[in-house]
């Protein structure tokens, strides 16, 4: 009896700290519904979006606000889970070091110039301190790897650290590979999942776009070891890829989700730079012209003394009499040197696009158009008052057009090859999500409402705008949190209709957007 | 030294609101076993808050009444749409009163009241959902008061004197719902003042028509606690010019509003007391929360916009024996808040209140007094609509449910 009385203050309190409870609490088991499904070992598929990628780095607050993060923790609500590991960088200065050496920038964040304007700057207020050379061990639920594309996630060796420096290997994966010969699928599987999420395929095409189409398109070449890093990949090596990984996870008696791939011309990296931010006033344009008047006018001259016959001659130096007007003008870009374009530029249609990487103070110093020196405006005086200039001054006159680079513009023919890869791609994803009775995302219709309109929420109007839309980080490819939130929340969505479940959504508008710094150099 | 000490102690306890608004109803063990009557009941020194006028009609030259409360509150928060779940981990409350009279005459007595009818205190874990409205507040608010009790007639007397208020504030939010340094540790601030002083009064007027049958009247004034030039911490700002927030100085008004109770007490069957009191308390003086910073920090507006609110309160006593006498009573308490205007730092809606004691009468001078009060609220889905983003107002919205069960003890001394 004596050893009960001890107990009887601990009863009293038991009966004092009567707590409020809910009729109905959202934290016990049975408030939601797993439906016909079960999340307690959800493993994520993907590339750098998977990750939690953004401002052009991955670190440890983006790790977090994961869209996979994010579901996990919302599954979390609705039925005993375990934990859900990701491979976590050290820090939040993103970054990432080989052995002490530098192989990946900072984050960038917004900071504040010294003329009051923000805009992204690399963050520099602290040194990068995740060594991909540490090793962790496993096993890791979000199988997230930036960069990776779709072949890559069935790649021996793809984590394999040795191959780092010579770009055999990939630096994330080779962090969190169980082994040094392992796929990403292949730690995926081993993990046994009970769900799973695949969003994969964007960098089959989203570096040949970023990169202004400078690679490949491989289409009809099967075998990806060959592909350059800025290739677009086969569609049926994606498609084959793809269904291997559906397969082997399918194969695992898992449930899970596919997302299909956004069309990534809509994002900031391509939307900020308008095509026509040639903005001139009236005499720059009879200015500008004018010489595009003398190009042709010299152009035609040249021809004819090449031998060719006046009416051709005319009529292929027609194309460079462009005309300029007040206000905005779209800029010129460099296309290969053809029979019907010998001079090899001409001036941007209204689809094609700019990337966000583009120098920006050389299209105001003439990149784009032309880069008038006063020995070229002396030519053009010769020109105006019916004088005849040399070879050389002729010569000048030409060289003073300056196209943009094929590196820093996706042309009509790139555009078509990136969207006819997506759409092929994309109805793989769909078939092999319908075949395999998997909850499928169009995150492609999703972000293109984002693009186009936005997507309202609580605190205003989720758009693509570059830094204030509040979807896109400052590198303009990656979400922000609040982009990721909108990506869990759309993937949630199709999940409770396919399996019946009724996870719960998150408020978008609690995530955060752009982070503010001036610990910048 | 004495009053020093007396503060110090005042100091130390922090109040719960568990009535409407931040308003704690805690100040007697005799008048809160009878459902907080007291306006027109005479059996102690606690008239030296429920009714001034009273205390000429105590039977002893000496009446101490001392005493305090363990107040155990605690709200709990959902939002069935995100699953968003937070419990408050609010501190114990302890709420203290002193009250003291002495019959100089047989028609004047004289009296001292300390007593804390405000104060709140609330602790939700930092950064919950609603951390952008509140993560915790703890405010305080102690009443001195000395005291004159006239009686006119044999059936009418007056009661009143001045209040000296001196209160604190402290109160943490996040700046708003994502801003975070570069660690992603969400930008908050912390306001705090103490010292804060401030005069009001009470009036009140207690007629006995019969032996039995006593009607009471009290008011006690409006006062406005105005801090000047608290101190408020900024933690965790993102290092940019476009957060140009740093620790300043704060100047912020908090009211603590008037109240008016009407009631009666009658005397039935030689052993049994009933007593009913009508309570409004004038909340709608409390407009809006407005933070005034001293540098450039944009002032933080926070609407409220309360009502006045009824109190009913049902109280009966029973000598059951020459030591023992049992008290039992019911109140319900209307909230101040209106539809729109649920702030999870004052999250109260309307509440039921069931109360019980008794007193123990040790010998001829002292008895021991007991209560409990259990507060029941009903769930309530509720949302507060003035928080703005950008000129958007983004409503917190959820289902809420409070509770509060709160032990008392005190002593009485006659003499």
């Amino acid at each position: 009896m004596k050893n009960y009385i001890k107990y009887l203050p601990f009863l009293a309190l038991g009966v004092i700290s009567c707590e409020p409870e809910l009729d109905n609490p959202v934290d016990e088991i049975g408030f939601y519904s797993k439906g016909d499904t079960d999340f307690s070992n959800y493993v994520a598929l993907g590339n750098s979006l998977t990750a939690g990628y953004a401002d052009g780095a991955l670190y440890l607050t983006g790790q977090e606000n994961s869209y996979p993060n994010i579901m996990a923790q919302q599954f979390a609500k609705v039925q005993e889970t375990q934990m859900f590991n990701q491979p976590l960088v050290m820090d939040n200065a993103g970054g990432l070091l080989l052995a002490g050496t530098q192989i990946a920038a900072n984050r960038r964040v917004l900071a504040v110039g010294a003329d009051g304007n923000p805009s992204p700057q690399i963050y520099t207020g602290m040194q990068p301190t995740t060594d991909v050379t540490n090793l962790l061990t496993g096993p890791f639920n979000n199988m997230g790897v930036p960069g990776a594309k779709s072949f890559h996630l069935i790649t021996p060796g793809y984590g394999n650290i040795s191959g780092v420096p010579v770009g055999t290997a990939n630096p994330y994966f080779a962090r969190f590979a169980s082994s040094s010969s392992t796929t990403v699928l292949a730690d995926a599987v081993a993990q046994n999942p009970t769900f799973f999420s695949v969003f994969i395929g964007n960098n089959d095409i989203l570096s040949f776009a970023t990169s202004g189409g400078v690679g490949v398109d491989q289409t009809g070449n099967l075998d990806p070891s060959t592909y350059g890093s800025n290739d677009i990949t086969d569609p049926q090596v994606f498609a084959s890829a793809y269904s291997t990984i559906v397969n082997a996870m399918v194969g695992t008696g898992a449930d899970g989700v596919l997302v299909n791939l956004p069309d990534i011309t809509s994002i900031p990296f391509f939307t900020t730079i308008p095509n026509n931010a040639l903005v001139l006033d009236a005499p720059t344009a009879a200015n500008l012209t004018g010489f595009f008047q003398a190009v042709a006018g010299i152009f035609a001259q040249g021809a004819i003394q090449q031998g060719l016959d006046p009416a051709t001659a005319q009529g292929l130096a027609a194309q460079y009499a462009i005309k300029f007007n007040a206000g905005p003008n779209r800029f010129l870009i460099d296309v290969p040197v053809t029979q019907t374009n010998p001079l090899g530029f001409r001036q941007m249609t209204a689809e094609e696009l700019l990337v966000l990487t583009i120098n920006r103070g050389a299209l105001a110093q003439g990149y784009g158009s032309v880069v008038l020196t006063p020995e070229v405006m002396q030519v053009l005086g010769i020109l105006q008052t019916g004088g005849k200039p040399t070879a050389e001054q002729a010569q000048l006159v030409l060289g003073a057009v300056s196209g943009i680079d094929d590196k820093d513009v996706l042309d009509k023919s790139e555009l078509t090859a990136i969207s006819t890869a997506l759409a092929s791609y994309n109805a793989t994803i769909k078939g092999l999500a319908q075949a395999n009775g998997l909850a499928f995302v169009d995150s492609k219709s999703v972000l293109g409402q984002v693009a186009n309109g936005g997507i309202s929420y609580d605190g205003g109007n989720l758009t693509s705008t570059f830094v204030t839309g509040g979807a896109f980080s400052l590198d303009g490819v990656h979400p922000t949190a609040r982009g990721y939130a909108l990506v869990a929340n759309t993937i949630i969505d199709a999940i409770n209709s396919t399996y019946n479940s009724t996870v719960p959504k998150v408020n978008i508008g609690a995530y955060g957007t752009v982070t503010l710094s001036n610990d910048v150099q | 030294m004495k009053k020093l000490l007396v503060l110090t102690v005042f100091a130390l306890a922090t109040a719960v609101t568990y009535a409407g608004g931040y308003r704690v109803s805690l100040q007697g063990q005799r008048a809160l076993a009878m459902g907080n009557t007291g306006v027109a009941v005479v059996n102690s020194a606690e008239l030296g808050f429920f009714n001034p006028s009273g205390l000429v009609y105590l039977e002893n030259k000496l009446n101490i009444s001392v005493g305090g409360f363990g107040v155990f509150s605690d709200v709990v928060y959902q939002n069935e749409q995100t699953g968003d779940f937070a419990r408050t981990d609010s501190p114990i409350g302890t709420p203290l009163y002193l009250y003291a009279s002495y019959k100089v005459t047989d028609w004047l007595t004289m009296g001292l009241s300390v007593y804390t009818p405000y104060g709140s205190s609330v602790e939700w874990e930092d950064d919950w959902a609603g951390s952008h409205l509140v993560n915790n507040i703890d405010l305080a608010a102690i009443y001195i008061q000395p005291l004159v009790s006239v009686k006119l007639s044999p059936y009418f007397s007056v009661g009143g004197g001045p209040i000296y208020v001196t209160g604190s504030v402290n109160f943490n939010r996040n700046l708003n719902r994502t801003l975070t340094d570069i660690d992603g540790n969400r930008s908050n601030v912390t306001v705090d003042a103490s010292g804060v002083t401030n005069w009001g009064w009470s009036a009140s007027a207690m007629f006995s028509p019969t032996e039995k049958l006593r009607v009471g009247f009290n008011y006690r004034s409006e006062i406005i606690l105005e801090a000047k030039d608290g101190d408020a911490t900024f933690e965790n700002i993102p290092n940019s010019p476009l957060t140009p927030f740093s620790d300043t100085k704060f100047d912020a008004e908090l009211p603590l509003p008037a109240e008016v109770t009407v009631g009666l007490s009658y005397q039935f069957c030689d052993k049994w007391l009933f007593a009913f009191d009508y309570n409004q308390t004038f909340w709608s003086v409390y407009e809006s929360l407005d933070i005034d910073f001293a540098n450039s920090t944009p002032d933080s507006q926070n609407a409220r916009m309360y009502e006045d609110s009824s109190v009913y309160r049902f109280g009966l006593q029973y000598d059951a024996t020459d030591m023992f006498t049992l008290r039992a009573g019911y109140y319900f308490d209307e909230s101040p808040v209106q539809e729109g205007y649920f702030a999870p730092e004052t999250p109260r809606n309307d509440s039921n209140n069931f109360t019980a004691g008794l007193s123990i009468d040790v010998n001829s001078h002292f008895a021991i007094d007991a209560s409990f009060l259990y507060s029941r609220f009903k769930q309530v889905d509720a949302s507060y609509d003035y928080y703005f983003e950008n000129g958007q107002s983004v409503p917190f919205s959820g289902t809420y449910k409070s509770s509060a069960f709160v032990p008392g003890l005190g002593l009485t001394y006659k003499l």
